[in-house]
């Protein structure tokens, strides 16, 4: 384990602890950057939905691991920033350039209202609204079929930035790296926000309200920047899924996609941003693997191709539960303790990371 | 003008009243202790101060103006700092970043330059962690800086929570409870602390404390109270030896006889 001999403030504010550690990231940027040449250009679009997803994936993150607030309705908003970004290409004309940052702004600022009234739930009846705003979302788009396009879609036109076309099929690679782009800016902007007073207030939320409040931040008001951010995030995410999609209607944005956005946080490491990139690693490759093994078994047994309803759900479900249950810090707290366990062999022991459980707490007040 | 004066304030929790009519005015630099058994309404006050509760009628003065509306949050703008007799700390987060969230009333920053870190924000971050290292500093926390409060003993968590009330650099101090469930050596540390937050820092402390000894240690003045109501104010003698204080806490013979 390498020990950080802090003479400097700095030393604790920077963005990597230290030089081996901004290497090793500069080398995953670099493989990020050279993947569409080593990989086909189908894995290039595969890779791009998973960085679209790990985009989406660290709006979520942003409010469920930093500010303690859940949300099932993501989805909801998913649909907002596509259909806004579409629309003010189409409609307003604007070019992709100014739409995309648009329509995350849209999209964050009515998170926000969303959430003064909504964030005075708690827990489970929190969630309960949220699902019920993804619910309602896919009735406001299927109603406002003049604007929408209803039940059948929206056709995304190709992203155009300088003249350059980034086309899903007949630029891939342009696309994945521009998606890799965005994704890096929000990771440093997500980084930001750990290291400055704003995350700082979010955690103070979410650990103890009362406390926060002693301390001199407007809870609601707090609440309800983490409601904006996120959902501003998220909406970025849904628009490049919305170009990514080409045509997309109401079912693209549905409940399941906010229930897997959740999932992928949960098993991905709620808290951190590699885990939404690892979570979002396993929902982008996870259907592909399972129609993979399905079409293998059916070979490999003789009955042919199996369709089984449900079967997708089913497993990750699965999945769900064991990490609840085994490794609630999902992958990345595994890959953590994998890492100390080395770092410190042959020291390292079994509760080094059990968290102490606090029995105390101040009657709530109010 | 006192720092803080409460004028007949009371509180009623339905048809229980859990504060009846208590006036008292703490001064500038001094250490001001509230005594009583349970259920005195020592807390109830103090979460009146930190405008939890709104009283059911009197006032609070801070610096000679009402703080009733005041919102909570707006408290530790005001230069009032608190901390909570059962710990209430940020548990997934570091020492030194619970004690930088007690810089939040500082923070001249919004969070697009925030999001952004601009060298503004980085020369902000600078002057709250030098504020923060010398709270920690004063505090002897150096060990546990990075540390997360989930892993941390009741002891020093106690000392953190104190660390982040003085982080505010507040004008007024409230310790709820500073020495329950410390140890004897501890309750000195403490003793010790209180003293310098009053001489070196000039920070005026109100204080709920039950250890006696600690009370007549550091207190200059000790305002006694029983089932909501005040019994004595005073010097810590006078007040131990106030025989309506004795009576609370020991009862009367009257009574007895009577049983």
């Amino acid at each position: 384990m390498r020990i950080v001999f802090k003479t400097s403030y700095d030393a604790d504010i920077r963005l990597f602890k230290h030089g081996a550690q901004a290497f090793w990231y500069a080398v995953l940027l670099a493989l990020a950057i050279a993947a569409p040449f080593l990989l086909g250009s189908f894995l290039t679009g595969e890779a791009t939905n998973v960085l679209i997803w790990a985009i989406c994936g660290m709006g979520l993150m942003l409010l469920v691991g930093q500010s303690g607030q859940a949300s099932l309705g993501h989805a909801a908003f998913m649909a907002i920033g596509a259909y806004s970004c579409v629309l003010l290409q189409t409609l307003a004309g604007l070019p992709f350039l100014l739409a995309f940052p648009l329509a995350g702004v849209i999209t964050g600022i009515v998170g926000a209202i969303f959430a003064l009234p909504v964030t005075r739930l708690h827990g489970i009846y929190l969630a309960i609204a949220t699902i019920a705003v993804s619910i309602m979302m896919e009735d406001i788009i299927v109603l406002s079929e003049p604007i929408t396009g209803g039940v059948n879609g929206l056709f995304a036109p190709d992203i155009e930035i300088f003249g350059l076309n980034f086309n899903r099929y007949s630029n891939p690679s342009g696309l994945y790296w521009l998606v890799l782009a965005i994704a890096v800016l929000v990771a440093l902007v997500y980084r930001n926000m750990q290291r400055s007073p704003l995350g700082r207030s979010f955690a103070a939320v979410r650990d103890s309200e009362i406390s926060a409040q002693a301390m001199g931040i407007n809870v609601a008001r707090t609440k309800a920047l983490a409601f904006g951010l996120s959902c501003a995030i998220t909406g970025l995410g849904g628009a490049l899924m919305g170009y990514f999609a080409t045509i997309f209607n109401h079912e693209t944005f549905n409940i399941v996609i906010s229930i897997n956005l959740l999932l992928m946080i949960v098993i991905g490491g709620l808290g951190t941003i590699h885990g939404a990139f690892l979570g979002a690693i396993v929902i982008g490759f996870l259907p592909q693997a399972i129609a993979f093994s399905r079409d293998a078994i059916g070979e490999w047994t003789g009955i042919g191709s199996i369709v089984v309803p449900g079967l997708e759900s089913g497993i990750f479900a699965l999945i769900l539960i064991g990490f609840i249950l085994l490794e609630p810090m999902g992958m990345y707290g595994r890959w953590v303790k994998i890492r100390t366990y080395f770092e410190l062999f042959p020291f390292a022991r079994r509760d080094m990371f059990r968290r102490q459980k606090t029995y105390l707490k101040t009657e709530r007040i109010r | 003008m006192s720092l803080l004066e409460l004028k007949n304030v009371t509180l009623k929790f339905g048809g229980l009243t859990a504060v009846n009519d208590v006036s008292f005015a703490v001064e500038k630099g001094e250490v001001f202790a509230l005594v009583g058994p349970n259920g005195a309404g020592k807390s109830t006050i103090f979460n009146m101060i930190s405008r939890f509760y709104t009283p059911y009628s009197g006032d609070i003065l801070f610096e000679g103006k009402s703080i009733l509306n005041k919102a909570t949050h707006e408290i530790a703008g005001l230069g009032i700092a608190r901390t909570f007799q059962n710990i209430e700390l940020f548990e997934q987060a570091s020492v030194l970043q619970n004690m930088l969230v007690g810089r939040y009333t500082h923070r001249r920053s919004n969070f697009l330059t925030e999001m952004l870190f601009t060298p503004f924000v980085r020369r902000e971050e600078f002057a709250h962690r030098e504020a923060v290292e010398r709270a920690i500093d004063f505090l002897d926390l150096q060990p546990y800086r990075e540390k997360m409060i989930a892993g941390l003993p009741y002891g020093v968590r106690k000392v953190v929570e104190m660390g982040r009330a003085l982080a505010i650099e507040p004008k007024l101090l409230l310790l709820d409870e500073p020495a329950s469930g410390l140890s004897v050596e501890e309750t000195q540390d403490v003793a010790f602390w209180i003293e310098d937050i009053k001489k070196i820092m000039g920070i005026t402390v109100l204080m709920v404390e039950h250890d006696m000894n600690l009370v007549s240690a550091v207190s200059d003045r000790v305002l006694a109270l029983a089932d909501g109501k005040t019994l004595a104010v005073g010097s810590p003698s006078e007040v131990q030896n106030d025989p309506a204080v004795i009576e609370a806490y020991l009862g009367s013979d009257d009574h007895e006889e009577a049983a």
